[in-house]
């Protein structure tokens, strides 16, 4: 038996402990934000946060995240930077079919949490390894920008 | 917007469940209720297929388009709300169910794709809007005992402005209810417009940026199992035999069956099922493809392509002056078989009973699947009922005429007579065929001592697509083969297009702007390598041969000026252009690049223009315009399928790589101002980015690229 603790809330669960933690969260927690986009950690579609970090619950065996706290897309609205983004995503229109959106949003709060004024370079190099194959990349830079500016005027108050 | 609600007795009716507590019920519009007012299910008006209206003033909008990314959830509800006066911020979309009401208005089955949405629903989705306006404002008119035309409507709520009074839809949809559905009902005068032409926000974005978008990979229903699918490796294989005894051992695996299309592992979730993939035993009859390789194809084809071929266009005498001409060019160009990739792998979820099923896919043809479906399963079209989800791409796809994922899971959930949903690993998905055929070319023109083109000699090789679907022409010429090459603008006294459609087995589809996306390439590839030779500017040359094309020059103009064409450029960038008319609309791009010394390519930036005719939703088209775009460089850049013994060779994101963050250009879209019939807008945007960049590279390094993806060994110095 496990225990994960997922956006605040305890859980229990009784799987096998090589399960990637993606099908835990889809199958066991009912947590369907988070995606299967590749299983291999190429397209970042399943990104969520442990203990902060981004990381991709693909090919996260469940069993290493004992304990540790995880952030996914459904908890990620109760921080700044996760606020500031969705709000910031909103007023872009960044996503056109949303499949790999979740993880676009875990990357960039992860990215603005460590950098919160990040360069188009800074972007690039956070944001290489999620894909988007409808092209929304020119509006989540551009969100990014904006969820930045968000938070820093808003740290400024 | 919420994914879809559902009325009690609707859900009680159908008794579904689905993923993350949402319920997903549909209301079934019975052929007695098109085309009269019903009142059923407690106080709704439901003038027709695509509108209902609560009592608690609740407006929904039934769309008929699948939603995968192009806007059709928002640019669709937005002609029936600029008619019907409604609150924009309070309406909801719901998927429609499969039914002959929602037929494309063009195919006569329901479907979306061939970026035919909005124009081929324009006009009937205003006039659905206007109509349930007309009785809304006489149902008003009528208790109010005054003239319907001394009211008005506005945001829900019918206004008489000489009495001030004011009803809210809501309190109306009883009586309306009981009234005849009015005919002719006029239609606004664009001027009127308050949402048309205007960038409205996409309805489904909040939704998308929570993770409560429900695509059908995420929809459950109670007991459900979980398959993955094992298909043979080479197309056209059989299972020989197999050995379950390992698999059937896996904790979490129920069943191991064999189906038509392979060996079925069927689980208590994915990745029980994966796991007991993995240790199952399959001996393969691979069939007659099994020696297949992506060079042996290429060198028939180049053979067929010194052939004459069936006609696809003929004027003039484009060999005998070919002949005659003081220059020729003579070139190949190839590009190879492309995946579609969607980002949400193929799936489809089963639930069937010995008098029902019930379907949750991301599909774009709900007809051609529901009778598949129904089949395989044995029952009547109307005993299977659709149910069309979020869409996590599409791109052709999930449009396929042998609906090969949906008949597949039928399969699979009348052995196992419990409900399941069967999920394509990555893997699965891109070895799963259906591809982007691979298009070989052989190109000639001659010029004469003026520079001028007199004759141009187009030969294509490459798999039908629409042969043996219900949309073939059977005709020797398949039109999507040649679309963009038999009727290019350009004019020249000379012309002869002609093709070879191999029967070669691999099985393929359309692929996002379909037959454009390999003919643009040559086409507007050649016409600057004629330029060249003939010494003129690429712009000018186009401009020159366009002369009786408005719209061709409206965007190539466009595009040239906001890119500042033939302004000085950094030390080594180079720029190139295209232009391409398809699906209705005419497309320019102007693409800036830069290669270094050891070979790598940056697009630095792409400015694109569009005339897509009258528009709906500006941002929209920026959108579709940047989309297809990455699309485009990401098959000009990576993309590419490739056979060695019969096998696909790619398997994942890391050998068949997409366009990634720190590839992306600078987009910036123009949209020309028209009055002319609407166009598409979700393909014609990939079609000119190849070319653009294949021409900018040649600006800059004097290397011609000729075949697709780019490969960097090329474009380093020698």
């Amino acid at each position: 038996m496990l225990s994960l603790e997922v956006n605040g809330k305890k859980y229990k669960v009784d799987v096998r402990p090589d399960t990637p933690l993606l099908w835990v969260l889809r199958e066991r927690l009912g947590l369907i934000g988070t995606k299967y986009g590749c299983g291999m950690a190429l397209c970042g579609a399943c990104t969520v946060h442990v203990d902060g970090e981004a990381i991709r619950s693909c090919v996260t065996p469940v069993s290493s995240v004992d304990g540790k706290k995880i952030t996914t897309i459904e908890g990620v609205s109760k921080t700044k930077e996760g606020k500031a983004v969705q709000e910031a995503w909103v007023a872009d229109d960044v996503p056109q079919c949303g499949y790999c959106q979740s993880g676009q949003i875990m990357a960039a709060v992860a990215l603005l949490k460590k950098n919160p004024t990040p360069a188009d370079t800074d972007i690039d190099e956070s944001m290489d390894g999620i894909l988007c194959r409808c092209g929304t990349y020119q509006r989540i830079r551009r969100a990014i920008h904006r969820a930045s500016k968000t938070m820093v005027q808003g740290g400024k108050k | 917007m919420g994914v879809i609600h559902v009325n009690r007795r609707d859900f009680l009716k159908n008794g579904i469940l689905v993923g993350g507590g949402l319920m997903l019920g549909c209301y079934l519009p019975d052929g007695k209720h098109i085309g009269e007012a019903s009142a059923e299910s407690g106080g709704t008006f439901m003038p027709n297929a695509f509108i209902r209206i609560g009592s608690d003033d609740r407006v929904t909008i039934i769309v008929n388009k699948s939603e995968m990314g192009q806007g059709v959830y928002t640019s669709l509800p937005m002609l029936v709300a600029e008619e019907l006066e409604v609150d924009w911020t309070k309406i909801k979309v719901e998927a429609a169910p499969v039914d002959s009401a929602y037929n494309h208005t063009q195919w006569g089955i329901q479907g979306t794709g061939g970026s035919t949405s909005v124009w081929s629903e324009w006009e009937r989705l205003q006039k659905m809007g206007a109509t349930a306006r007309r009785m809304l404002i006489q149902t008003a008119a009528d208790i109010w005992k005054v003239d319907p035309t001394s009211c008005r409507a506005e945001k829900g709520f019918v206004i008489h402005d000489a009495t001030q009074r004011r009803i809210s839809y809501g309190k109306l949809v009883e009586r309306a209810s009981q009234m005849k559905v009015p005919k002719d009902v006029p239609l606004k005068a664009p001027k009127d417009f308050k949402l048309i032409g205007k960038s409205m926000k996409r309805l489904d974005t909040p939704e998308k940026t929570s993770g409560k978008a429900i695509f059908g990979i995420d929809v459950k229903v109670p007991g459900m199992l979980t398959a993955v699918v094992v298909r043979p490796p080479v197309f056209g294989g059989k299972v020989k035999g197999f050995n379950s005894q390992k698999a059937k051992a896996t904790p979490g695996v129920k069943e191991v069956l064999q189906i038509d299309s392979g060996i079925a592992v069927i689980a208590d979730g994915f990745w029980s099922a994966n796991k007991g993939r993995e240790v199952l035993e399959i001996v393969w009859d691979e069939g007659p493809l099994a020696k297949l390789s992506t060079e042996g194809m290429r060198e028939e084809y180049a053979r067929l392509a010194k052939d004459p071929g069936a006609t696809a266009r003929k004027e003039g005498n484009a060999q005998q002056f070919l002949s005659k001409a003081a220059k020729q060019l003579h070139a190949e160009y190839e590009v190879p078989f492309l995946a579609h990739a969607c980002m949400e792998p193929l799936n489809c979820l089963v639930d069937l009973h010995d008098d029902r099923c019930h379907i949750w896919t991301g599909t774009q043809m709900q007809t051609t699947d529901r009778n598949a479906a129904a089949r395989v399963a044995g029952l009547k079209p109307e005993q299977v009922k659709i149910h069309t989800p979020f869409l996590g791409g599409g791109f052709g796809r999930r449009a396929n005429p042998q609906s090969d994922f949906v008949a597949e899971a039928v399969g699979v959930a009348r052995m196992v007579k419990k409900a399941v949903k069967v999920i394509w690993t990555r893997e699965d998905d891109m070895k799963g065929g259906y591809y982007r055929p691979m298009w070989y070319d052989r190109i000639a023109a001659g010029l004469d001592d003026q520079g001028n083109l007199i004759a141009w000699q187009h030969t294509i090789v490459g798999q039908s697509i629409l042969s043996g679907t219900p949309f073939d022409p059977k005709k020797e010429v398949d039109p999507a083969s040649v679309e963009g090459a038999g009727n290019i603008p350009y004019e020249i006294p000379n012309i002869s297009v002609a093709l070879h459609s191999p029967q070669i087995g691999i099985p393929v589809l359309w692929w996002r702007s379909v037959g454009h996306s390999h003919t643009a390439f040559v086409v507007e590839s050649f016409i600057d390598e004629a330029a060249y030779a003939a010494g003129k500017d690429p712009y000018e040359l186009r401009r020159k041969l366009l002369t009786k094309h408005s719209r061709h020059l409206g965007v190539l103009q466009l595009a040239a000026e906001k890119a500042g064409w033939g302004n000085p450029l950094p030390k080594g960038h180079g720029r190139g252009m295209a232009v391409h008319e398809s699906f209705g609309s005419f497309v320019a791009q102007v693409a800036e690049v830069s290669v270094n010394p050891s070979g790598t390519l940056r697009v630095h930036k792409v400015v694109c223009a569009i005339d897509c005719g009258r528009i709906v939703n500006p941002d929209t088209i920026k959108a579709q315009m940047e989309s297809g775009i990455v699309f485009g460089l990401s098959a000009a850049l990576h993309g590419e399928i490739t056979f060695q013994n019969g096998r696909v060779k790619q398997s994942n994101f890391d050998d068949y790589p997409i366009l990634r963050m720190n590839e992306m250009p600078a987009v910036e879209v123009h949209i020309v101002s028209s009055k002319e019939k609407p166009g598409g807008v979700g393909e014609p945007g990939v079609p000119p980015i190849a070319p653009a960049v294949c021409n900018a590279i040649f600006a800059v390094t004097g290397k011609r690229i000729r075949r697709l993806p780019i490969r960097v060994e090329e474009l380093k110095k020698s």
